[in-house]
């Protein structure tokens, strides 16, 4: 045979996931069992009443947080108008509490305060409880797959996707405050009581819905670890940082990412659907630019590569909004912004990255490189090769399902320009 | 033998600038062809057309029957024509393995994509053996050297299982050993597919190439064996500049 080939270790022992010590293994789903533990035992037992919605409310953004997770930290979708979709699901919860409170005539309260004397016939559906959950997940689903169809295969991107995502975030705003009759206007949804036979004045039920919370937040997160971890979750690795190289793997980009981002849509509806109960009310003010902006910061901060990281920095950065908004609301902006910037430019990996530089850190002293690989090729051997941070090389690991992926920004996405460059070559 | 690949009459017109003019160009199955011609030649361009990069202002471009032009990218793909890019692309932040696994899943039906990878598909342990990647299989396809980037993009390519490779300059930039290798891979996955090579160097062609298609100024200038491409007193103008010719008018002009 010739030069160029060489032997196929053995397949059983070769290329599968490389040995991992078991404590290595365990980590992320014995950390996953713990922060569930955390959430479901002791922190419902310890917090007061007020303290626990305020917890369920930060729970409801973390779910947000997982969908831009998926779509930014996976699919580069830089998604600046999440709050659109939070606010589908949501308003599709809130009119629904709405008729089943209704008074008399049935009609909400604002409407009849607005002078509205017969209930529109986009409400009529909403009084189905069922029709109502199935809006909470299809309206955004549906919009993110229309936006995401159109957009995508039109090769928007980047900074235009962004700005376009913002700029629907603002007019769904209009929209809303525009529609008083028909949407509570600024002043949105208010007065929730009951929500599917739990009382939302009744600590008990309460407590109740916060475990209905922490319990999709779970759901969510492994479903988004297990998409993460699919072929899919690498496909929308590979589309992120090489969408036209994709194109020549036989796939079209567009459907790759819409499905992430309707994916996405999906969960920050469910969140919404969860807020309103949760918090007891739905404005413009919770789904409009700032608040989407808000959502992606927290995941900025935490991470947005880690799945663990965005949720982490979703509750993070609302615990901190919170406890300094108590003192002034004024210089939580100001700290904030601070955060953002100091996190872009010294931690681009948000506190996830940092986290598993400091393990990769402690790992390296512990076991001095001495994996070499006897490559069959004779330049440019890898082993020289330092430039790979470390832990990179592991391969796809359940113990850490989300740090494996180094940010494209510290790497040049490489389909694009070279496609580029092939495009003027010959002409030029 | 059955003709694959069909061009006919086809024009590339780039705001003004003529890139292809009345290409005809045929590659039979089973061939391994090289195009060859100075910068500016056209030959990126071809390839460029034949896999929906480029749309042509005029032409046809056959490929086992199926006409190519107007379809997108990706589906082209799904025909069975594979390519290589001049500046190798493979996805840093994924390893050897997972890159080709990627390349071997576009047949797979849509929930399985859902699923984790288990175990290593056929075709990619093929790709993987015949290239010399595997001892590199888990290690993030980043950290790779240019030449063994460029072994992953034509490994990936097999893996795709296509019937037409088209590889863009598979050689520059690489290293004289690099180069045999790769020539050796060439002729490796020749016997089992048809190959289109662009390839600037004369020396890699003398030692690989049977068939040549010389493009310039993009037009066929002419087609043939590397020795009867090499005696083309054409080719030779166009390799050389026109410095004999132009020398010889000067001299005229002097007198």
């Amino acid at each position: 045979m010739t030069g160029a080939v060489a032997t196929v270790p053995d397949r059983t022992a070769g290329p599968g996931p490389a040995p991992l010590s078991r404590s290595r293994r365990l980590a992320g789903p014995a950390l996953f069992v713990a922060v569930g533990l955390l959430l479901v035992a002791v922190a419902p037992a310890v917090l007061s009443p007020f303290r626990l919605d305020l917890l369920g409310k930060y729970l409801c953004y973390a779910i947000v947080a997982v969908g831009i997770g998926l779509a930014w930290g996976r699919g580069g979708m830089l998604t600046l108008g999440q709050g659109v979709f939070f606010g589908l699901g949501g308003y599709a919860m809130g009119m629904h509490l709405k008729l089943r409170e209704a008074g008399p005539g049935g009609l909400p309260d604002f409407m009849v305060w607005s002078g509205v004397e017969s209930l529109p016939a986009l409400w009529r559906p909403f009084a189905n409880p069922v029709f109502a959950l199935a809006m909470v997940v299809l309206l955004p689903v549906t919009v993110a797959v229309l936006l995401g169809l159109l957009v995508f295969r039109q090769r928007v991107r980047g900074a235009y996707f962004a700005v376009l995502s913002q700029a629907l975030a603002a007019a769904f705003v209009i929209l809303l405050v525009g529609q008083q009759g028909l949407t509570g206007g600024t002043n949105g949804l208010t007065n929730f009581q009951m929500f599917y036979g739990l009382d939302l004045y009744q600590p008990g039920d309460k407590r109740f819905l916060y475990l209905v919370v922490v319990a999709v937040l779970g759901t969510m997160f492994l479903l988004a670890w297990q998409l993460s971890r699919s072929r899919f979750g690498q496909l929308l690795v590979a589309v992120r940082d090489g969408e036209d190289r994709v194109r020549f793997l036989g796939y079209e980009p567009a459907v790759v990412k819409t499905i992430a981002f309707a994916v996405s849509a999906g969960m920050a509806g469910i969140a919404g659907a969860l807020f309103v109960p949760m918090v007891g009310l739905l404005s413009p003010a919770n789904l409009g630019i700032v608040a989407s902006l808000e959502l992606l910061i927290g995941v900025a901060i935490g991470g947005r590569f880690s799945l663990a990281g965005a949720v982490g920095g979703a509750l993070l950065v609302n615990y901190a909004k919170t406890i300094f908004s108590e003192e002034s609301a004024d210089n939580w902006i100001y700290l904030q912004g601070a955060m953002f910037v100091i996190v872009m430019i010294w931690a681009p990996r948000g506190l996830a990255g940092l986290a598993a530089d400091a393990r990769a850190a402690v790992r390296h002293r512990r076991r001095p490189p001495s994996r070499s690989v006897a490559a069959p090729i004779p330049s440019g051997t890898p082993s020289a090769n330092g430039s790979a941070p470390p832990g990179s090389a592991d391969p796809v690991d359940p113990a850490r399902p989300v740090d494996d992926a180094r940010p494209a920004d510290q790497i040049e996405p490489t389909g694009v320009p070279a496609v580029a460059a092939q495009r003027g070559e010959e002409p030029a | 033998m059955t003709e694959l690949l069909q061009v006919r009459g086809l024009n590339v017109v780039f705001s003004g600038f003529r890139a292809v003019t009345d290409l005809d160009f045929t590659v039979s199955a089973g061939e391994l062809r090289f195009l060859i011609g100075p910068n500016g030649a056209g030959k990126t361009t071809l390839i460029d057309v034949i896999t929906g990069l480029t749309r042509p202002t005029s032409g046809s471009v056959r490929f086992a029957g199926e006409e190519l032009l107007g379809r997108r990218e990706h589906q082209i793909v799904r025909l069975g024509i594979g390519r290589t890019f001049q500046t190798s692309v493979v996805f840093e932040q994924l390893t050897v393995l997972e890159n080709l696994d990627l390349a071997a899943t576009f047949r797979r039906p849509l929930g399985t994509l859902l699923r984790r990878r288990r175990g290593i598909a056929d075709q990619v342990a093929e790709a993987m053996e015949i290239t010399g990647l595997a001892e590199l299989a888990e290690r993030p396809a980043g950290v790779l050297s240019h030449g063994q980037r460029q072994w992953l993009e034509i490994g990936m390519l097999l893996a795709q299982r296509p019937s037409l490779l088209l590889l863009d300059e598979p050689v520059a930039g690489m290293s004289r050993d690099e180069r045999a290798r790769t020539g050796e891979l060439l002729r490796l996955v020749a016997k089992e597919h048809t190959v289109i090579v662009v390839e600037h160097d004369m020396d890699f062609l003398r030692r690989f190439a049977s068939t040549v298609t010389v493009l310039h100024e993009g037009r066929l200038l002419c087609e043939g064996t590397v020795a009867q491409v090499q005696a083309d007193p054409r080719v030779q103008e166009v390799y050389l500049g026109r410095t004999r010719k132009e020398s010889a008018e000067l001299v005229k002009e002097a007198s």
